[in-house]
């Protein structure tokens, strides 16, 4: 196993910040670097400040602090599901999460705070749902983590059948925009819609932090969880409930974006770090650079057409997920 | 000490109590065991030990205190369980993975002090697995990691230490050094409680058996007197003999062969 080094934190901090500045700088007008900078100030032409800073720099804290969310959700319910395949997207949560957003949606909510919190109602409603699935076949189900992956895909597919019944009813022009949101993208960052991401992130993250001892515990097995002290029922539902929050609060703001929380853990891992409390910062800023970066891929590589993001991602994810899959069995 | 009084574990929709009346003490200082066929409740009372099963009437206590009393944070600390199975999600090095039994002294956020330190390095010395500390959990052998799961729950530095068949698929050399590690953890104070199949290892190790059939105590105290043919045969339904074995002189089973009737 290698080990983690205390230089990696300077080194994964500068790459998004890197990363970040080149997708700010990058796109249908590309703008040099200390334009970008005189930009952030407020100076030089005006043109390129509201490129900047009405455009880009929403956009790509947006597509961060996605990414730092998804990253972050992953590495909990990997770790509290002692499942090397588990993610939000593939358990359902992103897709419970989209129901719950899209049945706001339709009802007429359309403010940041009724969208996210209907997100989230339908992220813990779809991850409780899959474990129950799980869990009916009793204990050797229970055991047997593929289960809750199937019951996880399958609810996942339900989801998005829901979501085409009320979108069929929907106007036109809205099919065109919902359509593009369950595929994922940052293009409609707002500083509303970020602040509100930065607020439920910082929230759920900052809980996910502070009890990340508790996952490196439950990691062990329910067992030997318990006969460390920690109530292992109710710790594992606290850790489903809060990596759901995060989940289901970058749908809200950004839609579908699917293998994130599979990918970036595993690279955090690979570094070394195996203990939650960092190895969920680490999946923070992995997923953070990931996320900017696929985004602007999304905007540059077809240019002038722009690609789902949710796309980009899957396209990285699902050879990385079958190869894990070939590795487990 | 761990004492049970007569102690009743019952399932949610099962018919009939899997733990019915069981009253028995592990002492410090000495190695109990607790034996019986498959189903007779070894493993509810482990579960009932650790809180996570429902306990209509009797009582658990540890050196005197009521299991249900304390939180699950103080219970880590009076008693450490090496439950029957355990396998983890990801690789972990053997030093950090002992180090997680701390977790009880630690909780969420006090940093590691030195008496931490001090309680894993005792641990995996111990449990005789200091030079694997830097190796990782995927690379040991079915031994080794029963060790390593022994040094974890021996860094907990509970008073009372149960273990639920430590030496299901070891081999001869690697059962007989567990029992000889448990011996010697019972001789230097602590009370052990051993979940075993393995009634010859059991009658030349254990200070006390409890023998359990169906839920109850069929009988209980030392090798001897615990390790009776009609007994053994009237509660494991096989024929049986018990003999001396050679080497020590303690009781021995041997089944005999009972061909199929066809």
């Amino acid at each position: 196993m290698t080990r983690f080094r205390p230089a990696y934190w300077p080194a994964l901090i500068a790459i998004l910040i890197l990363i970040a500045i080149i997708a700010v700088a990058r796109g249908a007008v590309s703008l040099p670097i200390v334009a970008v900078f005189e930009a952030l100030r407020g100076r030089g032409d005006p043109t390129a400040v509201a490129i900047v800073r009405d455009l880009r720099l929403p956009r790509v804290v947006l597509g961060a602090l996605v990414g730092a969310g998804l990253g972050a959700s992953g590495a909990v319910l990997q770790g509290a599901l002692r499942n090397s395949l588990a993610e939000p997207y593939l358990l359902g949560v992103s897709g419970g999460a989209a129901v719950g957003a899209v049945l706001a949606f339709s009802l007429g909510g359309t403010s940041e705070p009724v969208i996210t919190l209907a997100a989230f109602g339908g992220g813990v409603a779809a991850v409780f749902v899959a474990l129950a699935v799980s869990r009916a076949g009793g204990r050797a189900a229970r055991a047997d983590l593929r289960t809750l992956l199937i019951a996880g895909v399958i609810v996942g597919a339900f989801a998005n059948a829901a979501i085409m019944v009320a979108l069929a009813s929907a106007e036109p022009n809205t099919i065109r925009g919902a359509l593009w949101w369950m595929m994922g993208s940052a293009a409609d960052a707002t500083w509303t819609r970020v602040i509100w991401l930065a607020v439920s992130v910082a929230l759920a993250g900052g809980a996910l932090i502070y009890r990340a001892r508790e996952v490196d515990v439950l990691a062990l097995g329910e067992d030997t969880a318990a006969s460390l002290g920690v109530d292992a029922e109710n710790a594992g539902k606290r850790a489903f409930i809060l990596a759901a929050l995060l989940a289901a609060a970058t749908v809200a703001a950004a839609g579908l974006i699917g293998f994130v929380g599979l990918v970036v853990p595993h690279i955090a891992r690979g570094m070394g770090l195996r203990a939650h409390r960092p190895l969920i910062l680490a999946a923070g800023l992995i997923g953070a650079t990931l996320v900017v970066a696929a985004d602007l891929a999304a905007r540059t590589v077809a240019a002038p057409t722009e690609l789902p993001l949710g796309a980009i991602t899957a396209l990285l994810g699902v050879p990385f997920f079958l190869v894990q899959l070939r590795r487990l069995s | 000490m761990i004492a049970l009084q007569d102690l009743v574990v019952r399932y949610p929709g099962a018919g009939s109590n899997a733990v019915d009346g069981v009253s028995f003490v592990s002492s410090r200082g000495e190695l109990t065991a607790l034996a019986g066929p498959n189903g007779s409740g070894k493993s509810s009372i482990v579960r009932a030990l650790l809180r996570r099963a429902e306990t209509p009437s009797g009582s658990v206590s540890i050196d005197g205190r009521d299991v249900r009393s304390l939180s699950y944070g103080e219970l880590a600390k009076n008693i450490a369980v090496v439950p029957q199975r355990e396998e983890t999600a990801f690789p972990i090095r053997v030093q950090d993975y002992v180090a997680l039994g701390r977790y009880p002294h630690l909780g969420l956020w006090r940093a590691p002090g030195h008496e931490d330190f001090q309680a894993v390095d005792d641990a995996l010395s111990q449990a005789g697995v200091t030079e694997l500390a830097t190796r990782d959990t995927d690379a040991l052998s079915g031994g080794e990691w029963q060790r390593v799961r022994i040094a974890r729950a021996l860094a907990q530095r509970a008073p009372a230490l149960v273990l639920d068949e430590p030496t299901t698929f070891l081999d001869v050399a690697h059962e007989m050094s567990i029992f000889e590690l448990l011996f010697s953890l019972a001789r230097s104070g602590l009370a052990v409680l051993l979940v075993s199949h393995q009634l010859n290892l059991v009658a030349r190790f254990a200070d006390k058996i409890v023998l359990l059939d169906h839920g109850r105590v069929a009988t209980s105290g030392s090798p001897v007197e615990v390790m009776k043919a009609e007994r053994l045969e009237a509660i494991y339904g096989w024929p049986v003999v018990v003999t001396r074995d050679p080497a020590v002189g303690a009781p021995a089973l041997v089944p005999l062969r009972r061909p199929l009737q066809l």
